[in-house]
């Protein structure tokens, strides 16, 4: 074999869409668990959901597309995986339903039961996702029973390994980091502070969980002593980034955090390669990229349309965040803006329309 | 109840229950395209508040079929795992192209759009909108094409060494003549969805004297969009069916309930006391003559291969087994398709009439059945994917693959059971929450939209100058609560 190809190319866009659906949904997720916390009140917290309001939806269809990735490139990866899987999976499906759709139908209705039901949905759903596919990813490369025909022979307590637990714990606190920190960067006045505040704390946390899933990744599975170049850089971002935090320096702290989500994921990912699943039961049973990747010519299609469409994505991406640029705020109670606005209940009332 | 027939449930079941969401989005995003073309087109800020009523219709709708639809693309694997490892590199490319080339294009302008109202330019908020559309449609497209690939595989070779179906020309899966009928049949379908519910909608307020004036033009827009599509819609039903004679006989066969070979002048039948699996002679009521040989193959004289004997021929090809699916579905889910396919064709031919003599908005019967004819569409819809994946049985992907042979042999009916009791719940929060809100927005007025009436007024749109957040747009909840205080210096740095 030797030399690098386009099962290798395909590896390295599953890891592009993984991290890249953990960096841009990442801060999503944290903003939809903070926004119970920060948020003190419907007004406040609804502030903090616009934050996200426009961009959440493209965001996840990185998800969709790393999965849909794995379908096409790595055929036999994504079967023993999502099959393996399963019941976490489930989860996953639950909380993302309950998360997508709460982000439409709490404000379709003025009721603080319906409202906190949805609330709570959006908090929930969006810790477990991160949680629960950090673990998956995690499981991927603390190996998982696998027999010789590629079938995971476990249960769903096996995937509770604690390494992956501790990789869903990682990508956790670095969703709250992300969320934390776009706060800080979205909002003014109080939630700002608040948002200020809570990022300097998560960031402590963030280190003190990166570190120990670097080290881990090299001395609990023994993949050697030498950091390489994404994990130590994944690190060094996260610190930066809780320094950053602390130094109230919003910007550096968010991109930080983002990087370190990114190394983060990557570092699982390059650990991996040049292997896709470890089979805990032999060696001899690891999904690789060669005994799991589609034909050439299915990865060849792949490769073109991935050239043409991929760089558009990013382009319209972005130019959705640069239309929705501006930080926001609680509108004013009371003042000359009283009438629109008289209470945090009639603010909200008139988001029904639509 | 064993992990293959609890997988193929799960699947049906919540495919099912996702296309119920589908369809409306396609149709509605489309229509709603239309008003909001109209009032850019001619300034009437009706027009600005219809499509801001029917886009809530819309959002309320693509919340739960996009998360719906997760589960599809989860499923493939989870469930289904020897099926994903062995035609993945075929059947996997058109779903990744789905999300490359079209699911982030709708879900990308779709939040802008909702949230673009005053950030943008009227131009370039519209063009947000007609994306959507087309995103929407583009969707299906892929989506449709790695099904009809499941109906007809194309474009694909064999390996000798490993028996892997392996891709070998992808062009061939977006020229698949049963993708090309199929798509159109769905699509269009789609849109035959939208324009029933908007019509619904609008004649119930018509019904009630509610904003006359304003309901008129969408009962009319609906109407106009409505009649062609069903009736264009019932031809390329009768299409698909030759096409599907073509390939996939033992379909066409079962929907008729045919044993033996018809040589020629087949009848149709338009009831059947009895049938199924078991029962190979039931009473058959009103025979249509000719009409079955018509459908089947376009000619009055076309011969229908009966399921006797496509059975012995399939064994012959294939091996022993029983490849006979479920008769009784296909029989009936056929029927029901088109029964109330032509039931909505003579509703729309109805309210034309009515349009033609000027009193679609005072015409008290037609008003009041309209919105019933609501529920026909979802109906129909449904009837039309069991006629179609049911008849595909035993098969996963028609003569290389048979479903049983599908399926995750490491998930346990347990696993399985968990996943249906928890996904149901799920559903039914969902769908009651969904339903109660669609006619909850849909009884609603037009126009008590503060936003609707901010740009209505001439404030320009996009004007969003740093720092000009005037009061107006803080009585923009629905867009976001603009900052009076720009505090942006470390924006960009991120942006």
């Amino acid at each position: 074999m030797g030399g690098f190809n386009l099962g290798d190319l395909w590896f390295v866009i599953a890891a592009v869409f993984w991290g890249g659906f953990f960096v841009l949904e990442g801060f999503d997720f944290g903003v939809g668990m903070l926004h119970s916390f920060i948020g003190r009140n419907d007004l406040e917290r609804r502030v903090i959901v616009n934050t996200i309001g426009p961009v959440w939806d493209g965001n996840e269809v990185w998800l969709i597309v790393a999965g849909a990735v794995l379908f096409a490139a790595f055929p036999g990866w994504y079967a023993t995986m999502f099959s393996a899987l399963y019941l976490a999976l489930v989860l996953v499906l639950v909380a993302l339903m309950a998360r997508g759709v709460s982000f439409e139908y709490q404000r379709k209705f003025d009721d603080p039961r319906w409202r906190n039901s949805w609330r709570w949905a959006l908090t929930i759903g969006s810790a477990l996702v991160p949680l629960l596919l950090g673990v998956g990813l995690g499981d991927l490369l603390h190996g998982l029973p696998i027999n010789s025909s590629h079938e995971f022979t476990g249960n769903f307590f096996d995937l509770l390994t604690p390494f992956g637990l501790w990789s869903g714990l990682t990508l956790l606190v670095l969703s709250l980091l992300m969320g934390a920190t776009y706060l800080t960067l979205k909002t003014t006045g109080e939630i700002h502070a608040r948002a200020q505040k809570a990022s300097a704390a998560i960031g402590a946390v963030a280190v003190v969980v990166t570190f120990g899933f670097m080290t881990w990744i090299h001395v609990g599975l023994s993949t050697g002593f030498v950091p390489k170049p994404v994990e130590a850089l994944g690190l060094m971002a996260v610190i930066g980034a809780a320094w950053a935090a602390q130094a109230k320096a919003e910007g550096w702290a968010f991109t930080a955090a983002a990087v370190g989500m990114a190394g983060t994921v990557w570092a699982l990912f390059s650990e991996l390669y040049p292997r896709v699943m470890i089979s805990s039961t032999n060696s001899a049973y690891n999904l690789t990229i060669a005994n799991s990747a589609s034909p050439s010519y299915s990865l060849k299609v792949m490769t073109v349309v991935a050239v043409i469409f991929l760089p558009l994505v990013l382009v319209y991406q972005a130019w959705g965040y640069h239309i929705f640029k501006k930080r926001l705020s609680v509108p004013r109670v009371g003042g000359d803006e009283g009438e629109h606005a008289a209470s945090p209940a009639e603010a909200t009332t008139p988001a029904e329309n639509q | 109840m064993n992990p293959l027939d609890l997988a193929r449930w799960q699947f049906a079941s919540t495919s099912i229950y996702h296309f119920l969401f589908v369809p409306v989005t396609i149709g509605l995003a489309f229509l709603v395209a239309l008003l909001q073309t109209a009032w850019y087109r001619n300034g009437d800020s009706t027009y600005l508040r219809l499509a801001r009523f029917f886009g809530s219709l819309l959002l309320i709708n693509v919340a739960v079929g996009v998360v719906t639809g997760l589960i599809q693309e989860f499923e493939f694997g989870m469930n289904w795992s020897a099926y994903s490892r062995l035609v993945g590199n075929v059947f996997g490319g058109p779903l990744a192209m789905e999300g490359l080339a079209a699911f982030f294009l709708e879900s990308t302008f779709l939040g802008i759009w909702i949230f673009g109202w005053n950030r943008l330019s009227k131009k370039a908020h519209l063009a947000c909108i007609w994306l959507v559309a087309a995103g929407t449609m583009l969707s299906a497209a892929f989506i449709m094409a790695a099904n009809s690939w499941m109906q007809h595989p194309v474009g694909y070779s064999t390996n000798n060494s490993t028996h892997q179906p392996q891709l070998t020309n992808i062009w061939a899966l977006f020229t698949n003549p049963v993708f090309l009928w199929g798509y159109t049949h769905v699509v269009v379908a789609s849109l035959v969805t939208g324009a029933v519910i908007m019509l619904g909608v609008s004649a119930w307020h018509l019904h009630r004297k509610n904003q006359v004036e304003a309901f008129r033009r969408t009962a009319v827009i609906s109407l106009v969009v409505l009649l062609p599509t069903v009736a264009f819609n019932l031809f390329v039903g009768s299409e698909l069916g030759v096409v599907e004679g073509t390939y996939q006989p033992m379909k066409i066969a079962a929907a008729e309930a045919l044993w033996t070979t018809c040589d020629s002048h087949c009848p149709f039948s338009l009831f059947q006391i009895g049938g199924g699996n078991n029962d190979e002679t039931p009473t058959q009521i009103l025979e249509i003559p000719d009409l079955l040989s018509i459908l089947a193959t376009n000619h009055v004289d076309g011969t229908v291969q009966g399921l006797n004997n496509l059975n012995a021929q399939y064994q012959k090809e294939y091996g022993p087994g029983n490849y006979i699916p479920n008769v009784f579905i296909q029989y009936w889910s056929m029927r029901v398709m088109a029964y109330l396919g032509t039931l909505v064709f003579l509703f729309a031919l109805w309210g034309a009439w009515l349009l033609y003599r000027h009193k679609l908005d005072r015409a008290k019967w037609f008003l009041r059945v309209a919105p019933w004819v609501v529920i026909l569409p979802f109906l129909i819809n449904t009837a039309g994917w069991m006629l179609t994946e049911n008849g595909r049985q035993p098969w996963i992907v028609q003569g290389l693959m048979l479903t049983k042979n599908g399926v995750s042999s490491s998930v346990s009916a347990t696993d399985i059971w968990i996943s249906l009791i928890v996904f149901y719940l799920v559903f039914a929060v969902l769908g009651v929450a969904d339903g109660w809100l669609m006619i909850r927005f849909g009884r609603r007025s037009i126009g008590d939209d503060p936003l609707a009436k901010l740009t209505s007024e001439g404030e320009s749109p996009g004007g969003g100058s740093p720092g000009g957040s005037s009061t107006g747009s803080s009585s923009d909840p629905d867009a976001e609560f603009d900052s009076s205080h720009e505090d942006e210096d470390d924006l960009a740095l991120v942006y």
